[in-house]
């Protein structure tokens, strides 16, 4: 209480000596300039190109500069739009709910069941191993696990388990939401993780002797301050299961649709005002989905 | 409120792997005492209070609470509650909930268990903060949550892991009033551990000096002062010259010993044989300036520092074979009778003065 009382006190005895140290008002401009301007350039810009190009004229050739509000008609008119999105938000909820169950309970045993730090941290990397090599190449690798003659439905025909090979196992939604898991579970752990290593071991101590139960303590202790890292997590999963378009077409072999996927084939039509507009619903939607996991989470604790 | 229960700590040992953190300590509290375990850190005071609560598994030996043996219980069976060193407050809920805690566990209706919270609350008055989190209370009030937290159990011991330690020097105070206070009124057994001997000789009915491990004395607090067990108590407990010296020989009652390098001292006591080795204790303040009643008792030396402290004075003598020698006296006393750096002076104090001091160890 004292310290924070005096702190102001000491600074308003040297205001000339504070002044010497900075230039003027500008300084804080020059400070926040380099990020200012990366930000920019690279997230800001585009983003405004997006929308500009939005509301844009075009056909089979070229684009023409106009303010047409038809993009978007078009984008919320039709119902092949209202189905995709649907699919891509059941994904999102099927993807999160099972990254968030796996993930949770990797990172309680990374904090809370392997006792030395070192032995954390290398397990840790172990979980991040895969990320050495491309989405693609981690996708494509599930083909040969999964397919008609694949190391899977050989062992159960080999087996005698299955009379011939089960065909939902590759370019299936399962496909799609299996290979989603294994490339989005880390993205959910290491939040997690982190807010699991900061969860003082006292209040576990201390829930146990209020009589508190393992299972008690997990959930009147552990995954309520565990909530910051599971909102951060779900971020994380949500925004990259809803822009996914290669994973979908990959392991859906084209008989699922996403949002992107249906972008990037407007795209390819050269249909790039159409792709814009659809890009600022989804850039809506994901944002209207994270405002809602903040509410829900303050994770500024965890910032 | 709820009866007190004597705890009985039979010959309890904690080795982790290799190091042995508490070796086979035995003791008695009786039934609602306010016992201090004292000693520095990695003494194994906090072992020991973590063993008593359940938290640490017992290598060996056995924990006694009131008529059961509590050694192999759950800490929430043991009739104990823990308060500990960082409070451990539960961030994400309010006072009432976090002191709700227990009866929420034991699946006492919601109704029930805020009513009985807010009572406990008022009782360490701080209901006017019931709906605020941990995080916005100072460090005395966190404490006064923390310990209605524990006491809604209605434990028969409270167990305090050095509870006074978080708090600025000023709250320190204030608050070791008010657990003393608590405890009264109380009536149950509290167990505090502390690495501050003033800490301990304010609250304790009893005082257990821990050291390696091992008790080194375990008494009322006036007991450890003015007879200290063993040298490392009288060190640690402050206000005492240790000399350390060979017995050559048994005079009039009296233990005459020399100190290595240095002259001849006596002290009372007993059954010593020569050529063993020995220590004594005298109190800082019963020394004098002057020339010794008899033999042995005193010596003279150089004064090598003097520290003025208002009420009193402090010199620091060399000589005899001690290096530093600390003698308090009254300040109306000295300077009557100043005397200078590098001054040759006298000391003396009363054979009952110099304490003979065991050893555990050998």
């Amino acid at each position: 209480m004292t310290v924070a009382l005096e702190r102001p006190a000491i600074a308003a005895a040297n205001p000339s000596k504070r002044r010497r140290f900075s230039h003027g008002a500008v300084t804080p401009y020059l400070q926040s300039a380099p990020l200012a301007l990366i930000l920019g350039a690279f997230l800001l810009l585009p983003i405004i190109m997006i929308v500009v190009v939005s509301f844009w004229d075009y056909d089979f050739a070229a684009m023409y500069p106009d303010l047409l509000t038809t993009n978007y008609s078009d984008v919320l008119g039709s119902w092949v739009t209202w189905k995709t999105y649907l699919n891509t938000i059941k994904f999102a909820a099927i993807v999160w709910a099972l990254t968030l169950f796996i993930g949770f309970w990797v990172a309680y045993f990374l904090a809370f069941h392997i006792r030395t730090t070192a032995m954390q941290m290398v397990l840790f990397l172990v979980c991040t191993v895969p990320f050495l090599t491309s989405n693609i190449i981690r996708m494509i690798s599930w083909i040969p696990v999964l397919g008609r003659n694949g190391l899977i439905n050989s062992t159960l025909v080999h087996m005698g388990l299955v009379p011939k090979p089960i065909e939902w196992l590759l370019y299936s939604e399962f496909a799609v939401v299996l290979a989603m898991v294994h490339l989005y579970t880390l993205f959910m752990v290491t939040p997690i993780f982190n807010t699991l290593m900061r969860i003082d071991r006292s209040l576990v101590e201390a829930a146990r002797d209020a009589g508190a139960s393992g299972w008690q303590v997990l959930w009147n202790v552990i995954i309520p301050l565990a909530k910051p890292g599971m909102a951060i997590g779900t971020i994380f999963v949500v925004t990259l299961v809803m822009a996914d378009f290669s994973t979908v077409q990959v392991m859906s072999g084209g008989q699922s649709a996403s949002v992107a996927l249906m972008m990037k084939n407007q795209m390819s039509l050269l249909q790039y005002p159409a792709a814009a507009a659809n890009a600022v619903v989804l850039l809506v939607l994901v944002l209207l989905m994270v405002a809602g996991i903040l509410r829900i989470v303050d994770i500024r604790k965890e910032l | 409120m709820s009866k007190a229960a004597e705890i009985d700590i039979v010959s309890v040992s904690k080795v982790y792997g290799m190091t042995t953190a508490v070796e086979a300590i035995s003791l008695k509290i009786p039934a609602g005492t306010y016992c201090c375990l004292l000693g520095p850190s990695g003494c194994g005071k906090t072992s020991t209070l973590r063993m008593i609560a359940g938290h640490e598994s017992i290598s060996s030996g056995d924990v006694r609470l009131g008529n059961t043996v509590v050694t192999d219980l759950p800490p929430a069976k043991r009739g104990t509650a823990m308060m500990f060193q960082s409070y451990a407050l539960f961030p994400h809920l309010d006072l009432v909930d976090n002191v709700a805690f227990s009866l929420k566990m034991k699946g006492v209706d919601k109704e029930q268990r805020r009513a009985k919270a807010l009572d406990m609350l008022k009782l360490m008055q701080m209901e006017a903060y019931a709906t605020r989190r941990p995080a916005q209370l100072s460090g005395g009030q966190q404490q006064r949550v923390a310990l209605a937290r524990a006491l809604i159990t209605d434990p028969e011991a409270l167990l305090l892991d050095e509870p006074l330690s978080a708090l600025d020097p000023f709250l320190k105070i204030r608050m070791r009033a008010e657990l003393k206070k608590l405890q009264t009124s109380l009536g149950i057994t509290f167990v505090h551990v502390t690495h501050s001997q003033e800490e301990a000789m304010a609250l304790a009915d009893l005082i257990v000096v821990m050291n390696d491990g091992r008790i080194e004395q375990a008494a009322p607090p006036r007991e450890v002062f003015e007879r200290p067990a063993t040298a490392f108590v009288a060190r640690f407990m402050g206000d005492h010259n240790v000399i350390s010296g060979r017995v050559t020989c048994e005079r009039d009652g009296m233990v005459v010993f020399d100190v290595n390098g240095g002259g001849s001292l006596a002290a009372c006591g007993r059954g010593q044989e020569a050529g063993a080795s020995i220590d004594i204790a005298i109190r800082t303040d019963h020394v004098r300036i002057g020339e010794p009643p008899s033999p042995g008792l005193g010596f003279t030396g150089i004064v090598s520092n003097i520290e003025y402290r208002g009420a009193t004075v402090k010199l620091s003598i060399t000589g005899a074979g001690i290096d530093d020698f600390t003698v308090i006296i009254d300040d109306s006393d000295f300077f009557a009778r100043p005397v200078a750096l590098g001054d040759a002076v006298p000391l003396a104090w009363d054979s009952e003065d110099a304490i003979v001091l065991g050893r555990i160890h050998s």
